[in-house]
This record gives C-alpha cells, sequence and structure tokens, in this order.
C-alpha cells in the first residue's frame, strides 16, 4: 500500500510539474466558460428553463467535449513518457508489481481528472446562488452528475491509459485515445437517438450508449447497469494495459 | 554473486547475446567491454530482471532472476543506460521516491537517502531540480538511486559516457569506491576506465565473450611472446656476436635507431625473462644503454586484437 501510494504521489506530482497538467485545467476552465455563457442564455431565454444539469450535461456538447479533449491529455504521459526517457527500465527493475503500477497510474490520473473538474463544480454552485431557483439545482442531479463525470471519466481515462502503454510517442497515445473517444462518443449520440422501442441490438446499443448513461445521471438517476458497464470498461482496459506491460516479459 | 549459464537472447532476426556464461564472485568489480552493439546492454538488463532470457539460466546471489524476480530486483541496483531520471523532481525526494519504491520504509528510506547524499557527493544539490543539474551530477543522482536500498550488487550500464574530464575522474573515484563495499559490474567501451577501475574485463563481441581475465594476466597473455626491446649504442655486428652463444635467444632483429644507437628486439626460446640477461652483456662489453623494456599490449590492442580476428573470421 505505501508503495502504491508513493506511485500515486508521484503520478500526481507529474501531472503538476508538466505544462500538460495546466493545459488541461485550462481547456477545462475555457470550456466550462463557454457552457456557463450557454446556460445563462437559456436562463435568461426560457420561461420555464429545464434543470441546470441537464442543460450542462445532457443536452450540451460541453461535457463531451471536456471529457474527450482532457483525458488524452491527462493519461497520454503515464507510460508513453516514461518508456520515452527510459525510467520506465528504472521502475521496472524495482520490486513494484505490474498491477500496482498500472493502477497507481490510472488513480493519479483519475485523481488529476477529478481536480480539473472542481471549478465546474464552483460554478454550479455560483449559480445556484445567483438563479434563486433551487429546483433548477437539485442535489440529487447533482449527485448524478458527479457520479457519471466520475463513472464516464474513468472508461476514458482507462482507455487512455491503455494508448499510452502501447507506444513511447505522447502524441501517438494522446491521438489514438481521442480517436477512440470519439468514437465512443459519435456511436453513442447514433444510437440514443435511435428508435429503441424495436429490435434487440438497438435496446442493447441504447444500454452501452455513454451519452444515454450521462442523460439519465444528469436527471439524478443513478443506474446500476451503468455503473457496472463503466466499472467493467475500467477494469478491462487496465487488463490489456497489464497485458501490454507484461508482453516484454515474454517476447 | 553472478552465475551466467549459457545465457542467449533473440531478437527477430538478430541474436544479441549467444551462449554466454561466466560468474562473478561476491566483491568483484568487473568490467564488461565491447563495441556498440555488442550486447552489453541486453545482458545487463536479462541480469536485472528487466526482460527474460531466449534460454539459459541467471542466478544472482542464489536467486533465478526469471522465477524469483522480486528477490533479485531487492539485491540489485540497477542504473540503467544513460542513466534515465524524473527531470522534474528534486535530488532528495527522487531519491526517496526511488527508496520508497525499492521497498524501504518511511524512517529507514530517510535514513538511506541522508547517506548516498553525503556518498555520492550531491549535499550541495539536493534541493535542485534534477534537470537543471549538469550532467556530472545527474549521474552521481544515478548511483546514489543504485545504492539506496544497499544492494549486494551494483550493475552501471555505461556509467561514464558523456562526461568531461573532471567529473569522469570524480564517478570514477565514487565507482571504486563503492567497489571496496560491493560487487560491481559496470559496461563501458572505453578501454581506460576498465584498467582502471576494474580487477577483471569480460570482452564482450557480437554477443559473444572473447575474452575474461583479470586485466594484468590479459596484458601478459597477450604480451608479444615475451620479447624485449633494448636501445643500446655498438655495432650490429657486435651486438649479434655478444649473444650468438645463449640458448635463451632464440632471434634478434636490430635497428638503427636515433644517434649512434641501436633498437634490439630479443626473442626469447621459452617464456623466460631476458632483460637481465641483456642488462649483463651490456654491461661485461660497457655499452651505453638507454632503455630496456619488455612491451606489453594495452588492453586497447587486445581489444582490437580479438575484435579484429572476429571480423575476419579467422579464430
Amino acid at each position: 500500500m505505501g508503495v502504491f501510494l508513493t506511485l500515486v504521489r508521484r503520478e500526481l506530482g507529474a501531472a503538476f510539474n508538466a505544462l500538460t497538467g495546466y493545459v488541461v485545467v485550462a481547456i477545462t476552465l475555457l470550456l466550462a466558460g463557454f457552457g456557463l455563457m450557454d446556460i445563462v442564455e437559456r436562463l435568461n431565454s426560457d420561461r420555464t428553463p429545464s434543470p441546470i444539469p441537464e442543460i450542462f450535461f445532457a443536452d450540451g456538447i460541453v461535457f463531451w467535449l471536456i471529457l474527450i479533449l482532457t483525458t488524452p491529455v491527462i493519461t497520454m504521459r503515464t507510460f508513453a513518457s516514461e518508456r520515452a526517457l527510459g525510467t520506465y527500465e528504472a521502475l521496472m527493475t524495482t520490486p513494484v508489481g505490474e498491477w500496482q503500477v498500472v493502477l497507481a497510474k490510472f488513480t493519479g490520473s483519475l485523481l488529476f481528472y477529478l481536480l480539473s473538474w472542481s471549478p465546474l463544480i464552483g460554478v454550479l454552485v455560483v449559480l445556484r446562488q445567483a438563479t434563486h431557483q433551487p429546483q433548477l439545482l437539485d442535489p440529487w442531479a447533482m449527485c448524478g452528475v458527479l457520479t457519471g463525470i466520475a463513472c464516464i471519466g474513468s472508461t476514458f481515462l482507462s482507455i487512455g491509459v491503455f494508448a499510452s502503454s502501447l507506444t513511447r510517442s505522447q502524441i501517438i497515445a494522446a491521438m489514438t485515445s481521442l480517436l477512440i473517444g470519439i468514437g465512443l462518443w459519435t456511436l453513442s449520440l447514433r444510437f440514443s437517438q435511435a428508435d429503441t422501442s424495436g429490435d434487440r441490438l438497438g435496446r442493447l446499443m441504447d444500454h452501452l450508449s455513454v451519452t444515454r448513461h450521462m442523460q439519465d445521471f444528469a436527471r439524478g438517476v443513478i443506474d446500476g447497469r451503468a455503473l457496472v458497464f463503466h466499472a467493467s470498461a475500467t477494469l478491462f482496459f487496465l487488463f490489456l494495459t497489464q497485458r501490454v506491460i507484461e508482453s516484454r516479459r515474454w517476447k | 554473486m553472478i552465475e551466467v549459464a549459457d545465457l542467449t537472447k533473440r531478437y527477430p532476426g538478430r541474436t544479441a547475446v549467444d551462449g554466454i556464461s561466466f560468474t562473478v564472485g561476491r566483491g568483484e568489480v568487473v568490467g564488461f567491454l565491447g563495441p556498440n552493439g555488442a550486447g552489453k546492454s541486453t545482458t545487463m538488463r536479462i541480469l536485472s530482471s528487466f526482460m527474460p532470457a531466449t534460454s539459459g539460466t541467471v542466478r544472482i546471489a542464489g536467486f533465478d532472476v526469471f522465477h524469483q524476480p522480486d528477490e533479485v530486483r531487492r539485491r540489485i541496483g540497477y542504473m540503467p543506460e544513460n542513466n534515465p531520471l524524473h527531470i522534474d523532481m528534486r535530488v532528495r525526494d527522487y531519491l526517496k521516491f526511488r527508496a520508497r519504491l525499492k521497498g524501504l520504509g518511511i524512517g529507514r528510506s530517510r535514513q538511506r537517502v541522508d547517506r548516498v547524499i553525503e556518498q555520492c557527493g550531491l549535499k550541495d544539490v539536493e534541493k535542485r531540480i534534477i534537470g537543471q543539474l549538469s550532467k556530472g551530477y545527474r549521474q552521481r543522482v544515478g548511483l546514489a538511486d543504485a545504492l539506496v536500498h544497499e544492494p549486494d550488487l551494483i550493475i552501471l550500464d555505461e556509467p561514464t559516457i558523456g562526461l568531461d574530464p573532471h567529473q569522469l575522474r570524480s564517478v570514477r573515484a565514487l565507482i571504486k569506491e563503492l567497489g571496496r563495499a560491493h560487487t560491481v559490474l559496470l559496461s563501458t567501451h572505453i578501454l581506460s576506465e576498465v584498467e582502471m577501475t576494474c580487477s577483471r574485463v569480460l570482452i564482450l563481441n557480437q554477443g559473444r565473450i572473447l575474452a575474461a581475465d583479470r586485466v594484468e594476466d590479459l596484458e601478459s597473455r597477450f604480451s608479444q611472446d615475451g620479447r624485449v626491446v633494448a636501445e643500446i649504442e655498438a655495432s650490429p655486428e657486435a651486438i649479434r656476436e655478444a649473444f650468438r652463444d645463449f640458448p635463451e635467444v632464440s632471434a634478434l632483429e636490430v635497428q638503427a635507431a636515433a644517434g649512434a644507437f641501436q633498437r634490439v628486439a630479443f626473442t626469447p626460446t621459452g617464456g623466460e625473462d631476458l632483460r637481465p640477461l641483456v642488462f649483463e652483456q651490456v654491461r661485461q662489453h660497457d655499452w651505453k644503454l638507454r632503455e630496456l623494456t619488455r612491451p606489453r599490449l594495452s588492453l586497447e590492442d587486445i581489444f582490437i586484437q580479438l575484435t579484429q580476428k572476429k571480423k575476419g573470421g579467422v579464430s
């Protein structure tokens, strides 16, 4: 456990020491700012505005832009830079387990990702104060939103960590996870809007759709199936990462 | 300490290490010498259990590197090629981080970090960011990292590459110092370094061991059949005459040298040292003598000889 925490601390330290950490925070703040403009406009124009979490996380694309742009930047460093610098060799010749390394890198990325969302929570609190309409920001919906940010974020981050383990180039790692992320998002959009009353495949895809998950979360509905989906997707990609790390031992 | 038996490592389309065997005893400082691409780094990576061998066994302190990697890693301080460091960290934080990874507790790691910082002369820079340090200091940080968990065996892959002469000197002194308390295996392609720091040398080329011996033994083994060279002030005929009746001298060559001197090369019949005999003769004839040596091949000559033979396919 001590070693694991040491590794997580190192991951967080590296994120803040490098420029990329600040780029991530800047992207998040900028996009969250655009999102805020959008919300304020809607609140002013609509007589009966929908709850803020839905505007921001379900209808708009700001959440997805932030998710898809920042997760590759956060995770691209994890393995690729260690390989490029050679510190990977120094790390893997210490008595540290492969799973420990993979989980520590993922946990570090997740913590940094959640930290980068914290300004947005501030934005929502300010909105709640300013609008004097508590029904616009239901606490349950807020919990749902936080769960959604963490769950869907985990899946995207584990994809990013996996992509980073495949290469020594951070750019290739970021591009790979960006492409997978965009693919996942567009497919999800397509299927969550499709007619789901009909065939089985359509219903299945609807269950797998990450945008549908977020719509539920933003309404305050925390669906167990979505939680299971994201937990298994995360574990799956971390498992693949561990296999990649281990592969040097059977090459 | 290290027992390597029939170690082979094949990459697709290339054999990096080809059936090498050697042992290194406790307390030895052994130099791994070879041109670039000879298989030095590959061997060291296998020894430090970073990657597995294709075949053959390696045991470090009695533990198999493939089956008991964690036991091996706890006992090895390994500095990989090009000394990779987290350049965004501060010296002390980095060493502490590494000590914790290597399984030292909080108290113990603080103690050990203090010790290695002192040992490697890093006291002045312990709060500096590694990326801002000179190459010599970075190399010391790498050495301190290799030492921090008190390993039995220290493996250093080209520890002095790219250093200026001053840094070179101090890093070599540090390695020599380490050799007093630890077993050290270091690789280099700088021959003088092996002569200066190592007690034994393994010469590697194209994945095979060409020679393995103590530096002095290697030099005398390859010295040119005990040949003795003298510069004597006398006529060539007189010199030939003086040495004709000695069965120990199987041949001698005389060449004119600068001044009235002759450069004479004596080849002994057996392996005996001809220097006392030559001196005795010179004294009896009352000649002038300005040089009397038994030329020895430098490690460099041996190395060139060995690696070229290989290329020509003679041996």
